[in-house]
């Protein structure tokens, strides 16, 4: 069957971070001339603008900052088979905040600041989705 | 700042039906508002030179409309690629577009097929390009899913409720009964509002405003020039445009925000009031960007109507009814009049600065503040007759 969710199209800043999962590593960049940790991917440090990083791997474990629970499909003839679902603002001990789904609990469980760990799910053989479940 | 006190004015005001179905093209729904906005201010089409808009690549450029009214020489055209944060911002944008001599009278308008063509609120594509690639493979998608997350942070903040949502929703509602521009006329209670079905939690269908096919627009003009036209002229006393660090990558983006429990709104505070010399004391209505009850919520916070966290409790109590102490979005706003995107709040601004708001009109109105945009920048205004 094929996949019918959208897809991240990689570029050359967000490669690293998906191959990253694809290989089960939560990858974040690191301005190796301040060391800020950042995330989304960008070429310039906001702190320090220096272009220069390197990609380190998150430890994977954060809390929940912020979350919501899709009732309503949109578009419906994608979602429908997935609601109720749970899409959380995911802020990492590194400092950085991911979205993602919050999966293995039943969204009314979900709690604000409940600590998470990630867990990567294949989407299709180029693209595993990094998700969290309660830690 | 905004340096122009009260040498600009709104001269003119036009508006199309606002309806789920216009059948016609958004180029004509422009040009109709903007026909609409040069009679009401009693000038003729070869008096325009200028145009500002805003659009989400579901309009059409202003020269196409200043082509289709046949406006003989268009000094100035301006398509924003931008969201309701645009809607005060263009019209300040006219007056500072005059003020440099680039034109004279400016058209300033807001077109869209929103319900029957592009729908802000409908999916898109598959594909995730550049920021979206982090949101959408999550079924993060749509502008109520964006700000349902954003709400949540206030309620874990400062345990703001549903109750106090439903407040905003069925004060705006009862506005709209007096409103023939609005498309839902029918009053709503406190229990239509709880038993809403729930689309992305905390938000219900009636947290959520109206996709519409309709437009609005404004004509700016020198005070001056106001003054010897027809209608009673509307100053642009103050405005401010902008937002915090971090204003994300597209105007859904907000990952990198400080926290969702303030918007904009704090961050221009005080440019606005200084650049009216006013403050919120001043003001007697307010027409609030509220694309979802929400958002009411922040904008009244970062704008000091009340302490961060005290919105909730400040909405309610009848303080923001057209007999309260504050009357808000007196049309019935984006959640009940209709979604141009904003701008149909200066419309009524307008209205209710001119006294020709009829049974909704709001007794001895002087002063107006108009927002726009709900998330990480947006724009806001005082007008004033």
């Amino acid at each position: 069957m094929t996949y019918a969710k959208p897809l991240p199209a990689l570029d050359s800043e967000t490669q690293p971070f998906w191959e990253g999962c694809r290989a089960g590593k939560l990858r974040l960049q690191r301005c190796t001339q301040c060391g800020h940790v950042r995330f989304p991917p960008t070429r310039f440090c906001a702190k320090c603008r220096s272009a220069e990083h390197e990609w380190i791997d998150s430890a994977g474990h954060g809390r929940v900052f912020s979350w919501i629970v899709v009732r309503h499909p949109v578009p419906r003839d994608v979602y429908a088979a997935d609601v109720p679902y749970v899409v959380a603002l995911v802020t990492l001990d590194e400092g950085v905040r991911i979205p993602s789904n919050i999966v293995g609990i039943a969204p009314e469980e979900v709690r604000a600041d409940m600590p998470v760990r990630v867990v990567f799910r294949e989407a299709t053989p180029e693209i595993t989705l990094p998700l969290f479940e309660p830690a | 700042m905004y340096s122009l006190r009260d040498k600009y004015a709104i001269s003119g005001i036009g508006w199309t039906e606002f309806s789920k179905k216009s059948g016609r093209t958004v180029r004509s729904l422009a040009s109709e508002a903007c026909l609409n906005a040069i009679d009401d201010a009693g000038m003729k089409v070869a008096d325009i030179d200028g145009f500002v808009s805003f659009n989400f690549n579901d309009s059409v450029p202003a020269i196409s409309v200043a082509t289709e009214i046949g406006v003989p020489a268009a000094r100035y055209a301006n398509d924003f690629l931008s969201g309701g944060n645009a809607a005060n911002m263009i019209v300040l944008t006219a007056a500072a577009v005059i003020e440099a001599g680039l034109a004279e009278n400016v058209l300033c308008y807001r077109a869209m097929n929103g319900r029957s063509g592009f729908r802000l609120g409908g999916g898109r594509e598959m594909a995730a390009q550049g920021i979206t690639q982090f949101t959408a493979p999550f079924g993060w998608i749509t502008y109520p899913q964006a700000m349902a997350m954003w709400c949540r942070r206030h309620m874990i903040e400062y345990g703001t409720t549903s109750e106090q949502l439903g407040d905003i929703a069925v004060t705006f509602r009862s506005n709209a009964v007096d409103n023939p521009r609005a498309m839902q006329r029918d009053p709503i209670s406190k229990d239509d509002y709880m038993n809403s079905r729930m689309i992305v939690e905390p938000f219900r269908m009636l947290d959520i405003c109206l996709e519409t096919d309709g437009a609005c627009a404004v004509l700016v003009t020198k005070a001056e020039r106001a003054r010897d036209l027809k209608r009673k002229p509307i100053y642009i006393s103050g405005g401010a445009y902008g937002g915090g660090p971090d204003q994300g990558e597209d105007l859904f983006d907000a990952i990198r925000w400080p926290d969702h429990s303030h918007n904009y709104a704090k961050y221009i505070a005080d440019d606005l009031w200084r650049s009216a010399g006013m403050g919120p004391q001043d003001i007697d209505i307010a027409q609030i960007y509220d694309c979802f009850t929400y958002s009411v919520i922040m904008q009244l916070e970062g704008l000091k109507f009340c302490k961060e966290g005290e919105g909730g409790s400040f909405i309610q109590g009848g303080r923001i009814a057209r007999d309260g102490a504050l009357p808000l979005n007196t049309h019935g706003g984006l959640l009940s009049e209709g979604y141009i995107h904003g701008l149909n709040h200066v419309i009524e601004a307008v209205q209710q600065l001119r006294g020709e708001a009829g049974p909704r009109q709001i007794a001895d109105v002087e002063t107006c503040l108009t927002t726009a945009g709900a998330m990480t920048c947006g724009s806001a205004m005082v007008l004033r007759n």
